[in-house]
This record gives structure tokens, sequence and C-alpha cells, in this order.
């Protein structure tokens, strides 16, 4: 069941990936972007991983995803204002593009040899990424909202067009 | 015994997928009836007895009409737009217990499609995915009234979605779980969860009207300043499939605050009426469903009363108002749990 479930969603997740690059029309590379993330998480959801699936879809799917449309339909792009990027730009980023592939290949190299890893119980739950999150990790878990916060105020700064103090 | 399994969770998706779209249906008659009884008049009455038969006519109606695709429009996010909305609106009833658990043949069979152990978490993705139908409806209209109601739609979803997470979390921490079928059966008897969170109660249940988009935050299709809203250039079954997705959400979402608050199918004195197991699962879904149909009546209620916010003041009431009530709920909740120790 599980080999046939990864073969769909990886044509699925890889297709609608390579949409989001290759439509001429914003909007649908965000919806194509949108079916990518979705299709991830059900990647999440084969691994066992229910928690990040959940949180995946809230968060990415649900509320980011939604503000890049929302943005996307507010600034009305159309073919007048498509910018042509000069030649050299664009053979730089496949360049690069294709140096980061080579890399992520060559990290994932020993990985097939590998024997399956043991998982408890409770992996993936929201049980068990909260202990390991407050245990384990809490330290660049704090960290982690720090930052947000950090962006939190800065936004709200720059959304202020007077401060005064 | 895996194939018997299979079967009965397709039986009872089939089952609440049939009950979710018929009771969607005679929302529509109960609102029309409502709305009646409020303002003293009579209401349908014409087809079938006091009207009974008035969803199906119009539903016809919906089917038959003439169906108009603006020519501006994307044609291909025009047709999805209403599907899409519906699709979310049906997904999120496979979490809900409707019941307790039925013994047939020797074998104990669960009136609950999946029982997730992020039930909860599972409703909120899927509630934050209904949104897309609303926008890419909106925007594929190619039409500015469309635009600015899906732009209303999703700025008040994301707004809203904040506070109910916060009002959720104190319920979350109290119950320990996120299975919305153990939270259900921690609330056994009378020990609902309402009695220890009436105030979460009270946000979850405005945060409940925003995310369904009813009156009295129903800015996204106020006819007064956007002649329909995101729905404005849908016609016939499309339209038809926007207003029955809101009834659909209307009627889990009663069902998913009868079951975090109120007890879902559990009701007082289940122990002590001496009734065999089959019985009391019975009379529970009555009780489920008597309970979600009061939920589904108070959304009316509300509608026929109160006027529609203006839209700053939703977004007021949003940010500065119930996401810090539901911090402080949260605060206070933590603090009872660290004092009495449970």
């Amino acid at each position: 069941m599980s080999p046939i479930a990864f073969l769909i969603l990886a044509t699925l997740t890889i297709s609608s990936a390579l949409l989001v690059v290759f439509s001429r029309n914003p909007i649908y590379s965000v919806l194509w972007l949108v079916i990518c993330f979705f299709s991830i998480t059900g990647h999440y959801i084969l691994l066992d991983a229910h928690f990040l699936a959940a949180v995946n879809l809230i968060v990415y799917t649900g509320a980011i995803m939604v503000l890049f449309l929302f943005v996307i339909m507010l600034l009305n792009l159309n073919k007048e204002t498509e910018p042509h990027k000069p030649v050299y730009l664009k053979a730089a980023a496949v360049l690069s593009g294709s140096l980061l592939m080579i890399i992520l290949a060559a990290s994932l190299q020993g990985y097939a040899n590998q024997p399956p890893a043991i998982i408890s119980e409770s992996f993936g739950t929201a049980k068990g990424v909260g202990k390991v999150l407050f245990t384990d990790f809490l330290l660049p878990f704090e960290v982690a909202s720090v930052l947000f916060i950090t962006a939190m105020v800065g936004s709200v700064i720059l959304a202020k067009k007077h401060v005064n103090d | 015994m895996e194939m018997l399994f299979l079967l009965d969770k397709t039986v009872i998706a089939f089952v609440a997928f049939a009950i979710t779209l018929l009771i969607a249906t005679y929302s529509t008659y109960a609102e029309r009836k409502v709305a009646a009884f409020m303002q003293d008049r009579v209401g349908p009455d014409r087809a079938g007895p006091f009207g009974i038969l008035q969803p199906l006519a119009d539903a016809g109606k919906f089917f038959f009409k003439e169906e108009i695709i603006p020519n501006t429009s994307d044609k291909f996010l025009f047709i999805i737009g209403p599907g899409i909305s519906m699709l979310t609106a049906l997904m999120t009833s496979v979490v809900i217990p409707w019941g307790g658990t039925l013994q047939i043949a020797g074998r104990d069979i669960s009136l609950q499609v999946a029982d997730l152990n992020i039930g909860v978490l599972y409703v909120f993705a899927v509630v934050s995915l209904g949104v897309y139908g609303i926008m890419i409806g909106g925007w594929a209209s190619n039409n500015k009234y469309s635009l600015l109601g899906a732009v209303r739609a999703s700025s008040q979803m994301i707004s809203y979605e904040l506070s109910m997470g916060l009002a959720l979390i104190a319920l979350i921490m109290m119950t320990g779980t996120l299975s919305l079928k153990e939270i259900v059966d921690q609330q056994h008897g009378m020990n609902w969860n309402v009695f220890y969170q009436p105030f979460g109660f009270l946000l979850f249940i405005i945060c409940a009207f925003a995310e369904c988009n009813r009156t009295p935050f129903d800015l996204p299709e106020c006819e007064a300043e956007l002649v329909g809203g995101y729905h404005t250039e849908y016609s016939s079954m499309k339209l038809g499939f926007y207003m029955f997705a809101e009834y659909i959400n209307m009627f889990i979402s009663s069902a998913f605050m009868a079951s975090l608050y109120f007890g879902g199918y559990n009701f007082p004195f289940m122990d002590s009426l001496g009734l065999s197991q089959n019985a009391i699962t019975i009379i529970g879904v009555f009780v489920f469903f008597l309970k979600i149909f009061f939920f589904i009546f108070v959304f009316m209620w509300i509608r026929w009363t109160i006027p529609r916010f203006r839209y700053d003041q939703l977004m007021k009431l949003g940010w500065q108002w119930m996401i810090p009530l539901a911090l402080l709920n949260v605060f206070v909740t933590g603090l009872v749990i660290l004092l009495t120790g449970n």
C-alpha cells in the first residue's frame, strides 16, 4: 500500500513543483505550490510524522500560502509588467541551481544502505514532539521564538509610518 | 476481519456524508422558517405541508437555472472554486465522533470514521484550507467586488483562526489530548468542558461565527457594499455550492462545539438508566444531534438578531480583543492547572 502511495505522492510533488516554475500566470504558480505543499504533507503522514503533517498544512498551506495568494492577486500582474532578466543572470541561476542539486544528491549517497531507523511509539505524535521540544531542544526552540518576536516587532515598525517616541 | 473493518468504516463514512448533506439541505429551510418566526411572518409554506419540500424545489431551481460564466473570467478556476469550497467543507466530518460503540454480532463498532491522534489539528488544517475556494472563486470572477469579498474573507478567516486556536489551546491543556474521541469520553455524563472553560467556549463560538462567514461577520458577502461579495458573478448550481458549503460548515462547527464543550454524545444519568450499551449509544447519537441542532439554531437566531459589523470593527475585535483575551484565558487555565496539580 505505502510504496504505491509514495510513488503517487512523489510524482505529484515533483510535477507540481515543476509547474510552479513553468506556469506563465503567477496565480497558477502559487496554486501549484499549494498542491506541492499538500503532497509534502502526504509524505509526512507516510513517515508517521502526524503532528508535523497537521502543522505543515495549517501554517504553510493554510496561512502563508493564503497570504502569498492575497498579495499576488492584489498586485494584478500581467504580460506588460512581466520582468525580463538578462541572459547572464538566467545562466547563473541555472548553474547555481544545478550545483545545489549535486550537493544534495551527494549528501544523500550513503543513505540507501542504512538499516531503517527504530522509532518509538510516540514518534511524530503531538505528545512525542512536545516532549522532545521542551527537553532536548529547549534552547533552540526558545531562540526560534525570540526570532519570531523580532520579525513581528520589525514588521509593526515598518508598517507604522510615523513612530512617535 | 480487516475487510469487515473497512466495510464498517465505509458505511459510517457514507452515512455521515448523507446526513451532512441532508442536514445542510434542511438548514436552508430551517433558516427561512426561523427568519420568518423572528420577523412575525409565515415563511415558505407552498411546497408540501408546512413547505417541507421547499429545499427540494430550491435545488431543482438551482439545477435548471441558466449558467453564466463571465467572458473575462478564468474559466478553469471559476469552475473549480465552488468545488473546493464544497470539498473542504465535507472533509471535516471524518473525525467527528457521532456516537459511542455499537455491539453487533460480537464486534465493537465505533461510530467514528477515523480516530486520529491529531483530530483537533486535522479539523483546523481543513478549515484553514476552506478559504481557497472563496479566494479562487473571487479572483477568477475578474470583478472588483468579488475580489474585495475574497480578500475580506481570507483576512477575516486568518485573523480569527488565531484566536480560535488560542481558545482551543486552553481546552487542550485541560484534556491533555488532541483526539476528539478521547475528549468526548472524558466528558462522561454531565462532566462537560463548558463548565470548566465557559470563557474559552464564548471565544470559540465567536470565532466559529467568523470562520463560517455568518452574520454578524458576513462581511465577505456584504450585499450593501459589495453586491454579493465573492459570489457576485456566480449563478445556478455553482452559487448553490457556495451557499451549501456555508451550511455544511455551520453544521460541522456546531458538531465540533457540541463534542468539544458540550459532551458530544454524553448525556446526564447515562449510567443510572440501566440500559444496554447499544441503547445508550443510540440515545447518545440522538442527544448529539439535538445539541447540534441547538447550535445551528443559535447560528440562525444571531443572524436575524444582530446587524453586521463594519470591517474595521471586525478586525479590531479580532486582533485587539479576541487574541489578548484568549491569551489571558490560556494563562489563567495554566495557572489553575499548576496550582491544583492536575
